[in-house]
């Protein structure tokens, strides 16, 4: 959400609450029916893995617990960043943004070891419908964290360099909400999809 | 845009939590993570499934209400959220159902 | 307290003039000519553009199904090959539903919203042209595909195996999915826009229980656009990715459920439904209060089963998949929720009839289209409720009765509420009313063009005659009143009758355009705010923002209670230029607007060249995606107020109109 307010926020609304902070909690609810509509297709392909490895054959839990633990920690830091931004303190809201978006990309990073692992391992995109699911629901969430990413180094850059356009401990909090909510949906995939045996 | 005075007062609370508060929060989910790790190991039997459930509920809800500080805000944002949620949990678990997913 | 002061009363969170954020250009700032309308967030234009496009597309759609209905018109007919026919139905109804009625309810709900909510513009200013502009190229990309191999042929839910790459060799499928991807994010952005905008912008007073209800219908609209969306979204991803990646996600052959496309599909498709009806509610709950000269009756209940009908609408999805053995549980629970929608439906046309009941009823060209919306709904209404026991929808499944029903129900209700609409806000948008006269003949060709079409599809359905048929031999027809030859010709005809109806209405158009004679500035005796200011509005709607104390606040600014004998009755004591006077009698000091931006239509144009490169070249994707990044960062940094140094010559003083509004 690109428009800021100039006044702080919610200043003038009907309701007393911002127009963004609004704006981004209806997206959020909506990317639930994203995220619901692609775990749904995993849970009914889970199973159909004819010609190819299954999910036990290829999860490395210890590895997915570890990223699973480094993006939990980068909604710590990401929190740490919203409270030195409300306390208006530039240079702690720039380390953790800084340090979150790091953690995030450690995430993908982790990710993408994991896929070319899988790869090796005889499991491509269109092995089976077990793959193609799998790919698919947590490909969506790897992207959504990249966007994370490139936000957060964006807005460090944008507050390093003053050119915030509205409020900033709005901005730092509107990134942040949409980062716990991937991290959110990570719970969720971590538990659907790796730990609870098919 | 003039003042309104029906709805002043804003709606937004600031008891908003400290650092330590939120370290706290991520010691427990850490902890809960281990333990949802730990069923990789140990074998809970027929106990894994609901208890990592449970741990899921768990850790979904304190990000929701703690780090996205549902708890202390407006009940409009998380009515707008939990809108999304209860749908989204209704038309996929319903249709899931049709595909005789759960008693499989 | 304007924009000036506040950045140099506190350094700390210093603003940028945009000149310096964005180095290249300079801020689009012109208020005439072909750059005011590109680069504009005015709500108001960016209304008048979605209507002129979605009226564009309503014209080629319904040239499309003039030729459907040319091919049927005789026996063993040659006008389109089959191959042909069916990239024209696939069209003719992807057009219809997503590039005529959405974005034309949209357009109502750009330009009346705001208005009748009492604000200045939307929540969102940028993201609203973003809206628009994704809209128009998601459009002229799904229909590029005819010059570009062809158009997509797969019917318009588009179910498997049709898509597949197999049955579907051309690339018409994929302009549908990613088209629709683009078409998607306009509606998911402008739903979050206009969502907000009812719930944070309305003027003061303005409760949630005075808010107008073709207000309260978008509401509903909106919500159900922000989680209906994502679903299709889902299932437009994973329709892309078998056609370009390989994956096989409904292919059966490959052990792959194909019912999973039809599930996703339908969550999204019946509330599209609600999508396309409730905006036509809300034109007609308008309309019929103001020409029957008195309230809406049981306001409280229109509004409730409005968002009933937006909230069971979710649980009824598989009623479209009676035929597709989803196991009898299944279909009990749905045939009874299917039956249970009925209900608020109802409350509503009784609403309406009572509404109409004892009124001095005024018959413009906007009642007639109202009252013709009831009765058509209602019949296209009462099929829909046979289909919801499963026994009799098995049977008519696929057939001309289900096409029958969903005409009646979209063409008699969401269509001709829209034409209500056109006749009765056309005064207030562009400050001339349209011909009454030319205005009837419209209405009554299309309301008899209507029955005259689809009525007989009644008969030929229960007749057998499958949908999506391309020919119908002579030999085979029957005979007598059954005879599939005879009600095909007079849906033949019937259609070119509604045509003419169409016809006349772009005529009206036209010379109403040409035409001096001003509208007088309440020529209906109307109820509702956006009827407060001057027609057409001035660029920040209100000279002063009202305070409401009514529902139908303009009708009770007019009308007081007088006592008469036998009871008090309401005596017109202003008229509508005496009560907008006393309005801008104090006009608002500060008047914040939005400054016009070239962020949104650069963003929505990386979008087709994203697509087109799925199809043709990945390179231009990534190409796209430069741009894509590019256009979003210029937005980030561009504050939506331009500065008053960037005018020319500069803006004189702080109370210039062309300021930021404290909302984005
Ligand atoms: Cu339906």
């Amino acid at each position: 959400m690109a428009d800021t307010t100039i006044h702080a926020p919610g200043h003038g609304t009907t309701t007393g609450l911002s127009n963004n902070k609004l704006a981004m909690w209806m997206f959020l609810g909506s990317e639930c029916l994203l995220f619901g509509g692609l775990i749904s297709t995993y849970m009914l392909y889970r199973g159909r893995h004819e010609g190819g490895p299954g999910p036990a054959q290829v999860f490395d839990i210890p590895l997915t617990s570890v990223s699973s633990f480094v993006l939990l920690m980068s909604s710590l830091t990401m929190v740490l960043a919203v409270n030195a931004a409300k306390a208006k303190d530039d240079r702690n809201t720039k380390l953790w943004l800084t340090v979150t978006a790091l953690l995030g990309s450690l995430f993908v990073g982790g990710q993408v070891y994991e896929f070319t692992a899988f790869y090796k391992e005889g499991l491509g995109f269109t092995t089976s419908l077990f793959s193609s699911s799998f790919f698919t629901l947590t490909g969506f969430h790897g992207v959504h964290v990249s966007i994370g990413v490139m936000m957060l180094l964006a807005l460090v850059a944008i507050i390093s360099r003053g050119r915030i356009t509205g409020d900033k401990a709005e901005a730092v909090e509107m990134i942040g909400l949409y980062w716990h909510f991937v991290d959110v949906v990570w719970v969720v995939i971590f538990t659907l999809v790796y730990l609870i045996p098919a | 845009m003039s003042e309104h005075a029906e709805h002043a007062e804003h709606a937004e609370a600031h008891d908003h939590p400290t650092n330590s508060y939120f370290i706290w929060t991520a010691l427990v989910l850490a902890l809960f993570t281990a333990l949802e790790t730990s069923t990789y190991w140990i074998d809970f039997g027929s106990f894994a499934t609901p208890l990592l459930l449970i741990l899921m509920t768990i850790k979904f809800f304190v990000i929701l209400l703690v780090f996205m500080h549902l708890k202390y805000d407006s009940k409009l944002f998380g009515a707008m959220f939990y809108i999304g949620l209860g749908l989204a949990l209704g038309v996929y678990t319903a249709a899931l159902c049709t595909f005789q997913f759960f008693v499989k | 307290m304007t924009t000036l002061e506040l950045r140099s009363g506190d350094p700390s969170d210093s603003l940028v003039t945009p000149s310096a954020a964005l180095g290249i250009f300079r801020r689009p700032l012109a208020t005439t000519g072909w750059k005011s309308w590109v680069f504009t967030v005015d709500h108001k234009k960016l209304g008048i553009m979605y209507g002129a496009v979605a009226m564009f597309f309503f014209l080629l759609g319904g040239c499309e199904a003039l030729l459907i209905r040319l091919q049927l018109a005789a026996p063993d007919n040659t006008v389109l090959s089959a191959g042909l026919y069916n990239e024209m139905f696939t069209m003719h109804a992807t057009t219809m539903v997503f590039l005529f009625v959405m974005p034309m309810a949209a357009a109502f709900a750009n330009y009346f919203l705001p208005l009748q909510v009492g604000a200045r513009d939307v929540a969102f200013p940028r993201m609203n042209a973003l809206g628009f502009w994704l809209f128009l190229f998601g459009g002229i990309f799904l229909n590029s595909s005819w010059v570009l191999g062809g158009a997509p042929d797969g019917g318009w839910f588009m179910y498997s195996p049709n898509s597949s790459a197999l049955f579907s060799p051309s690339h018409g499928v994929d302009f549908w999915v990613l088209g629709l991807q683009i078409t998607g994010i306009a509606s998911l952005i402008g739903a979050i826009n206009l969502i907000v905008t009812v719930i944070n912008m309305r003027a003061p007073g303005m409760t949630l229980m005075r808010l107008p209800v073709f207000a309260w219908m978008q509401l509903v609209v909106q919500f159900l656009l922000l989680f209906a969306i994502p679903v299709i979204t889902v299932a437009l991803f994973l329709l892309s990715f078998q056609r370009n990646f390989g994956a096989a996600f409904f292919d059966v052959e490959q052990g792959a459920d194909p019912l999973l496309w039809q599930h996703l599909f339908w969550i999204f498709g019946h509330p599209e439904v609600y999508i396309l009806i409730l905006p036509s509610f809300g034109i007609i709950s308008e309309v019929i209060p103001t020409f029957a000269r008195k309230p809406l009756f049981g306001y409280k209940f229109v509004v409730f089963s409005g968002a009933a009908i937006g909230f069971v609408g979710w649980g009824v999805w598989a009623h479209h998949m009676f035929a597709s053995g989803l196991g009898p549980v299944s279909v009990a629970v749905f045939s009874v929720s299917t039956m249970l929608i009925a209900i608020p439906t109802g409350v509503k046309i009784c609403n309406w009839t009572l509404t109409l009941w004892g009124g001095k009823l005024w018959f413009t060209t906007a009642m007639n289209f109202a009252i013709g919306t009831i009765v058509l709904f209602t019949i296209g209404g009462l099929s829909g409720v046979t289909h919801a026991a499963a026994p009799a929808d098995t049977q008519q499944t696929d057939t001309y009765h289900i096409v029958a029903h969903f005409h009646y129900v979209i063409v008699g209700g969401a269509v001709m509420g829209l034409f209500a609409g056109f006749y009765y806000w056309w005064p207030k948008m562009f400050g001339k009313t349209l011909s009454e006269r030319l205005g009837t003949w419209n209405f009554w060709l299309m309301f008899i063009g209507v029955n005259l079409t689809f009525g007989p599809m009644h008969i030929l359905g229960m007749q057998g005659q499958p949908r999506r048929m391309v020919v119908w031999p002579d030999k085979l027809t029957g005979d007598g009143f059954f005879n599939l030859g005879f009600w095909n010709r007079v849906a033949s005809v019937g259609s070119f009758t509604i045509a003419t109806g169409v016809l006349l209405f772009v005529i009206n158009v036209f010379r109403t355009a040409r035409k001096t004679e001003k509208a007088p500035l309440d020529p209906w005796d109307a109820r509702t705010l956006e009827w407060l200011t001057t027609s057409p509005p001035k660029e920040h709607n209100f000279d002063s923002i009202p305070t409401v104390h009514a529902l139908d606040e303009f009708f009770h600014r007019k009308y007081e209670e007088v006592d008469a004998e036998g009871g008090s009755r309401l005596v017109k004591v202003k008229t509508a230029e005496e009560v907008q006077a006393e309005l801008n009698a104090h006009p608002d000091e500060h008047m914040h607007l939005p400054s016009p931006s070239y962020w949104p239509i650069l963003l929505a144009f990386s979008l087709p060249i994203i697509t087109y490169g799925v199809i043709f070249n990945l390179m231009l994707s990534v190409f796209g995606a430069v741009i894509l990044l590019l256009a979003a960062f210029g937005w980030v940094l561009e504050p939506s107020v331009a500065g008053h140094d960037e005018y020319d010559p500069p803006a004189d003083s702080g109370d210039s109109t062309k300021e930021l509004a404290s909302v984005g």
